[in-house]
């Protein structure tokens, strides 16, 4: 799973996302306030923090799943506008992870990998089945691609989703809460498949509450709190010495038991 | 506190079937209650359906082609017989019925060819029937060019009328009405008005009154050097009209997909027709089969009301027959007829969709 792509907008020193002061209104409610954020290529970052603390608005607004009333987004070099020809360029290199998987129903697990590899990047049919099975194969799934997304358990649908995410071969990988919706005991596949993914060098961006997670992979912890973020720092300083009180008593409720 | 130390082996599940005594009893006779209401409702069916049966079928005069061959105490069905060319051609001329024929059987093939999963090609038969038979058939049905006999369209009439109306009105209120639906939900404010306006319009009017307006009132508003064919105008009020439910059977379904299919798809770079067209109306469109097949079968029912605007379609030719000196008195026999084949084509799409239905699930 190599993070490179030769199709990058820009050169490989620039940084992959880069935020600055954003804003964004839910009507009245300001959920992002003066949001400041650099991702470098390769990083991987972990944002946590306590429900409706923006978190996930945050990454859903680096591929325009939610629009931003004030900033500046830059992903891989192209400023997000409204124009839907540049949110479609920035949307090819960002591939995202739902909670609920989001899978197609009604698309086989193969289709489900091929559809945009043949819509979007209007590859032959059999190239883009090629790829699809080479991911799945990556995650361990090669031997379901002709079921469909109902027959299979919430783990193994959400390693196809990272799959079908993996086809496109992004540039930065956006995962929402990945492990939220499951089983206790199917959570391990999905962190084992995305641990691997960390190591491949992809530049990840995941909000969870997996914090062990967090210990092992990220370079940097991000804690946000009523749409700002409080914190930023290592693993091992953000869980041994958390600056802030806010971080030391969420870490403390999560972590307490 | 015991441990299981071994695994238990998956059985077969005990054998349920129970036979015909057995089936009488679980589902008929369980009970003094169900056992009397059983033999009530056999006794009252036994009561109708017995001199239903005498009448249309044990009693019934088959044969024969004048009036003479009725001997009065069941059906006389030589009254369809000796009819049966008028109602299935209207006033169509005689030499030129084959063209009729050969359209008929085209659309039968094509249906069945669609119809049936094992057969092979069904993009290009699929575009056939879209595109090309609608011109072969427009050609050979109205005729006028290739040395073909014109036909206009007040000489068409019986089953022929009736499938052509309800063809054009269920090829064109489906897509027409899809993309109403699109237009209903879009965030472009004009193109939302314009819908919701079109939509709320015609399904605000009664049908009989589109065909009034189509027949009686378009003529008066337009110069009267431009002959707009009368069965023409009744296919554009039918299509719209139903167009305008079909949006709204449609919207039901595109509403019931979960936001997280459009933004998976979003996030995978496909632009809106193409989310649209692979991801969620696929999904929405299995979803609201039953109410489009409801909305396929009324508009098909509702084509009789063309007979208010002049038009003989397979009801209105019966009834025109019933007035015919020579057979008065058999108006049971026609209205049964009639009822008869109606019931036939709304129950064939009833059963195909509930077996596209089937066919379609995919476990979720």
């Amino acid at each position: 799973m190599t993070a490179s792509n030769s199709a990058s907008a820009s050169s490989s020193d620039s940084p992959m996302i880069e935020v600055e002061g954003l804003n964004k209104w839910y009507g009245d409610f300001h959920v992002l306030r003066d949001i400041d954020l650099t991702v470098a290529r390769g990083e991987r970052i972990v944002v946590c923090g306590p429900s409706g603390s923006g978190k996930s608005t945050l990454i859903r607004c680096f591929n325009h799943l939610e629009e931003h009333q004030q900033g500046r987004i830059v992903v891989d070099g192209v400023t997000m506008t409204q124009d839907v020809k540049r949110i479609e360029q920035i949307r090819r290199n960002v591939g995202m992870v739902f909670q609920h998987f989001n899978l197609f129903p009604h698309l086989s697990v193969l289709d489900n990998c091929c559809i945009s590899q043949i819509w979007v990047q209007k590859k032959p049919r059999a190239e883009a089945e090629k790829t699809a099975m080479e991911f799945l194969e990556r995650v361990q799934i090669a031997d379901q691609a002709h079921k469909y997304p109902g027959q299979l358990s919430g783990g193994q649908q959400q390693r196809v989703a990272i799959a079908r995410a993996l086809c496109m071969r992004p540039e930065v990988m956006l995962f929402d809460e990945p492990t939220s919706a499951l089983d206790p005991e199917m959570i391990k596949e999905v962190l084992d498949v995305m641990v691997e993914l960390a190591r491949d060098g992809m530049t990840m961006l995941c909000v969870t509450h997996e914090m062990g997670f967090a210990k092992t992979v990220a370079d940097r912890v991000i804690f946000m709190d009523q749409g700002q973020i409080i914190e930023q720092a290592p693993p091992e300083t953000f869980f041994n010495n958390p600056e802030s009180e806010r971080t030391q008593l969420f870490l403390s409720q999560i972590l307490g038991h | 506190m015991a441990t299981r130390t071994e695994m238990i082996e998956a059985r077969r599940p005990p054998d349920m079937r129970r036979g015909v005594v057995g089936w009488l009893r679980a589902n008929l006779f369980n009970g003094p209650f169900n056992s009397v209401a059983s033999l009530l409702t056999i006794v009252l069916l036994a009561m109708v359906l017995w001199p239903l049966a005498k009448w249309a079928l044990i009693d019934a005069d088959w044969l024969g082609s004048t009036r003479e061959a009725c001997t009065g105490e069941g059906a006389c069905w030589v009254f369809i017989s000796a009819r049966f060319e008028t109602i299935i051609y209207g006033f169509y001329p005689d030499a030129a019925r084959w063209r009729v024929d050969l359209v008929l059987t085209m659309m039968a093939l094509l249906i069945a060819w669609l119809a049936i999963p094992r057969l092979p090609a069904k993009r290009w038969v699929g575009l056939f029937a879209l595109v090309g038979f609608p011109i072969v058939a427009y050609f050979l049905l109205l005729g006028g060019h290739f040395g073909l006999e014109a036909v206009p369209t007040r000489e068409w009439g019986g089953l022929m009328l009736t499938l052509t109306v309800a063809t054009v009105g269920i090829v064109g209120s489906l897509p027409i009405g899809v993309v109403l639906a699109l237009g209903r939900r879009s965030k472009m404010p004009l193109v939302r008005s314009l819908c919701v306006v079109f939509i709320e319009f015609w399904r605000g009017v009664p049908l009989i009154t589109v065909l009034f307006m189509a027949s009686v009132m378009l003529p008066l508003f337009v110069p009267t050097e431009v002959e707009f064919d009368k069965l023409l105008r009744a296919l554009i009020g039918i299509m719209f009209f139903w167009s305008a439910y079909m949006a709204e059977v449609v919207r039901g379904g595109l509403q019931a997909i979960p936001s997280g299919q459009e933004e998976a798809a979003k996030a995978l770079g496909l632009g809106y027709w193409r989310r649209m067209g692979l991801i969620v109306l696929p999904q929405a469109l299995k979803l609201v089969i039953p109410g489009i097949v409801n909305t396929f079968i009324a508009l098909f029912k509702d084509t009789s009301l063309v007979l208010i605007i002049g038009l003989f379609d397979l009801l209105a030719i019966i009834r025109a027959g019933l007035t015919d000196s020579n057979w008065l008195g058999f108006a049971t026999e026609g209205y049964v007829f009639a009822a008869l084949m109606f019931w036939i084509f709304c129950f064939s799409m009833s059963r195909y969709s509930q077996y596209i239905e089937r066919r379609l699930h995919t476990g979720h």
